[in-house]
């Protein structure tokens, strides 16, 4: 009659009726009615009746699940929201938010209490691993270009989950109590009182405060276990939707085929949810390995009247915080950052262009200028690092300007007009349409803003001069 | 009310009522608002950081000295012809605890290398103020600094000292 006739239906068929169950098996067959399907129909069946399994379609586009278009980024991001919502459910147990009973809570985790710190470690490396798979994540949605109508709500609903993602990152950063907590979480939040007009008292808001105190660790608490992972579940259960929605994920296509390939269905069980399972298996005992060697870093408790030398933000903002060395703070930590987010929000909306969508760097010729972006930027970031850090010096050139204008907007200028004079060469000599340029553009900033993290993790020491990472005093 | 004659424009009832209900709505949003930001506000507790600190006796300080209070998070200096300023010890930059440095005479930050001298002034970026203030008095012969009272400054003048 229908898709899913059961097996139910099928005992009805028999002549010698079944005995009555019992209540046991009431019970059972109440929570697994029918069994697991052994045919098609039966699995595509299950996959319509479940509810975690009908994120899925009952049969799946073989193409959308080729491993090397996709790299399993998105279902990695969600597996390690499990495990930490798993984790972090288990450690609010053993921990106290308030100074210094909080640092005292977690030395009481890593030593007395039974697999404390490998579930912490799980909590600490799998809090850092997300922030890299939804980058990547993110770049693989925009390299493929298929964050296109009709998709590109899912990518500003994407974009959303990483900002609060960081949230979580950050707010949790402080709640160890150690010194590495108060320092990141004091140079990370002062960054808000450059905002103009409103920034002192917004400061005040987040800190609960005039600096990081007790009412900073309930305030960043409360956000960490309360408002920051209901908004990211409720996003993620729209994100998911949406994809079904929008008609599943795009499909590979190489640079030199002209038409869609030929579509080929199968069924969601086993084909995608054997896949799944399979990746989500090994990734966990990775992790699990990886959190039993690698010990989550703890210092000595936070002392508000030692600032270690040199004090770094959490490293996913050290690109922040490199650029706040070299700008006027409202250009660095403010204007730059917000340009950004805006700029990646509405990335689809620039590039609205559908005829690439599911090739990688959109073309022959887009994938030859992702790589001249790339090494360009690979190039000329540390250059500029070094001219800024050792020659350049608008303040003691312009010293009757506002440092405003002397050591943020002219300097902005004069990153961007090399920017814009490269956009105009690639679009006359290479012939490069919007698409390849939007490719082009956004390359150079990513990368740079990679080079810019990276220096500020490995290159920046005491007094954040610059040293090589093999040659960092100890002080 | 006859055809020919031109009709007032009167609001019908449905629209007034949409718009009171709007209107309703929006006062009330706004006033929940502000319920979560009044309640969200610090809290500030009676004799630690953010109140009246005692610092100590007038003659506690020597001419030309740096006193680190690190429960009141500021020093006091007192200048050269005797006057005193309650300087907080937070970098203007990104916060950090700025140490004074004796030899050099100079606030020097661990942080970023942002440089004040005595009085709180700028030497070297990138720091974009000087060191901020804390209101003080001097009530007989002892120095009460308002914490709860952070004074930001572009400039060092005479005015910020406080002589007893």
């Amino acid at each position: 009659m229908t898709l899913g006739k059961s097996a139910k239906e099928t005992n009805m068929d028999e002549q010698t009726p079944k005995p009555d169950p019992s209540l046991f098996e009431q019970m059972r067959n109440r929570l697994t009615p029918d069994g697991l399907p052994t045919d098609d129909r039966g699995r595509m069946r299950m996959v319509v009746d479940s509810l975690v399994l009908h994120l899925h379609p009952a049969k799946t586009e073989v193409n959308s699940m080729k491993w090397t278009y996709t790299w399993g980024l998105g279902g990695l991001s969600a597996l390690l929201m499990m495990i930490l919502g798993l984790t972090g459910i288990v450690l609010l147990n053993n921990y106290t938010p308030a100074a210094p009973q909080a640092y005292l809570d977690i030395l009481e985790i890593n030593s007395n209490v039974w697999f404390g710190e490998l579930i912490r470690n799980m909590h600490h490396w799998s809090a850092n691993l997300l922030i890299v798979v939804a980058v990547l994540h993110l770049i693989r949605v925009f390299a493929t270009g298929a964050y296109r109508p009709p998709r590109e709500l899912n990518w500003l609903i994407g974009v959303a989950m990483l900002l609060l993602i960081l949230g979580a990152n950050f707010t949790g950063y402080l709640l160890p109590w150690d010194q590495l907590a108060y320092w990141a979480i004091t140079v990370g939040t002062s960054i808000v009182s450059y905002v103009p007009l409103i920034g002192a008292g917004l400061g005040r808001l987040v800190l609960g405060g005039p600096e990081v105190g007790a009412n900073t660790l309930l305030n960043f608490y409360s956000m960490h276990i309360s408002f920051i992972p209901l908004a990211i579940f409720s996003l993620m259960s729209y994100h998911f939707w949406r994809v079904r929605k929008d008609g599943g994920l795009t499909i590979p296509k190489s640079s030199t085929q002209t038409e869609d390939p030929k579509p080929e269905r199968v069924t969601t069980i086993p084909h995608l949810v054997h896949r799944e399972l399979i990746f989500a298996v090994a990734w966990t005992a990775a992790l699990l390995t990886f959190s039993m060697f690698i010990p989550a870093p703890l210092e000595g408790i936070a002392n508000p009247g030692l600032s270690p030398n040199p004090a770094k933000a959490p490293w996913y903002f050290m690109g922040l915080q490199e650029l706040l060395l070299h700008f006027h703070p409202l250009v660095g930590a403010i204007i730059i950052p917000t340009l950004a987010i805006i700029g990646i929000f509405t990335l689809p909306f620039f590039d609205l262009n559908a005829k690439s969508v599911g090739v990688y760097f959109r073309s022959q010729r887009g994938r030859s200028l992702t790589v001249l972006a790339t090494g360009l930027a690979l190039i000329s970031t540390p250059v500029w690092v070094l001219l800024d850090e050792y020659l350049l010096n608008w303040t003691l050139w312009l010293p009757t300007w506002d440092t405003l204008i002397s050591n943020g907007l002219i300097p902005l200028a004069v990153i961007l007009l090399p920017l814009i004079f490269l956009d105009d060469w690639i679009h006359k000599s290479f012939k490069a349409d919007t698409e390849e340029r939007v490719l082009f553009i956004a390359s150079f900033l990513f990368t740079s803003f990679i080079v810019l993290t990276l220096i500020g993790i490995f290159f920046r020491g005491p007094g954040m001069s610059l040293y090589f990472p093999w040659n960092m005093p100890v002080h | 009310m006859t055809e020919n004659t031109p009709q007032p424009q009167n609001v019908s009832r449905r629209d007034f009522l949409k718009v009171a209900w709007a209107l309703l709505g929006g006062i009330a949003t706004v006033e929940t608002a502000g319920v979560f930001l009044a309640y969200l506000q610090p809290r500030l507790a009676e004799g630690e950081f953010g109140s009246v600190i005692v610092a100590g006796k007038v003659d506690d300080f020597p001419l030309n000295t740096v006193t680190h209070i690190p429960n009141g998070r500021f020093y006091i200096v007192r200048i050269g012809d005797g006057g005193f300023l309650a300087v907080y010890h937070r970098c203007t930059h990104l916060g950090c605890t700025v140490p004074w440095d004796s030899t050099a005479q100079k606030f020097i930050c661990p942080c970023h290398n942002s440089q004040f001298d005595q009085q709180g002034v700028v030497e070297n970026p990138p720091a974009p103020r000087p060191l901020d203030l804390f209101a003080l008095t001097i009530e007989d012969g002892e120095l009460k600094v308002d914490t709860g009272n952070i004074i930001q400054r572009q400039t060092y003048e005479t005015a910020q000292v406080v002589y007893p």
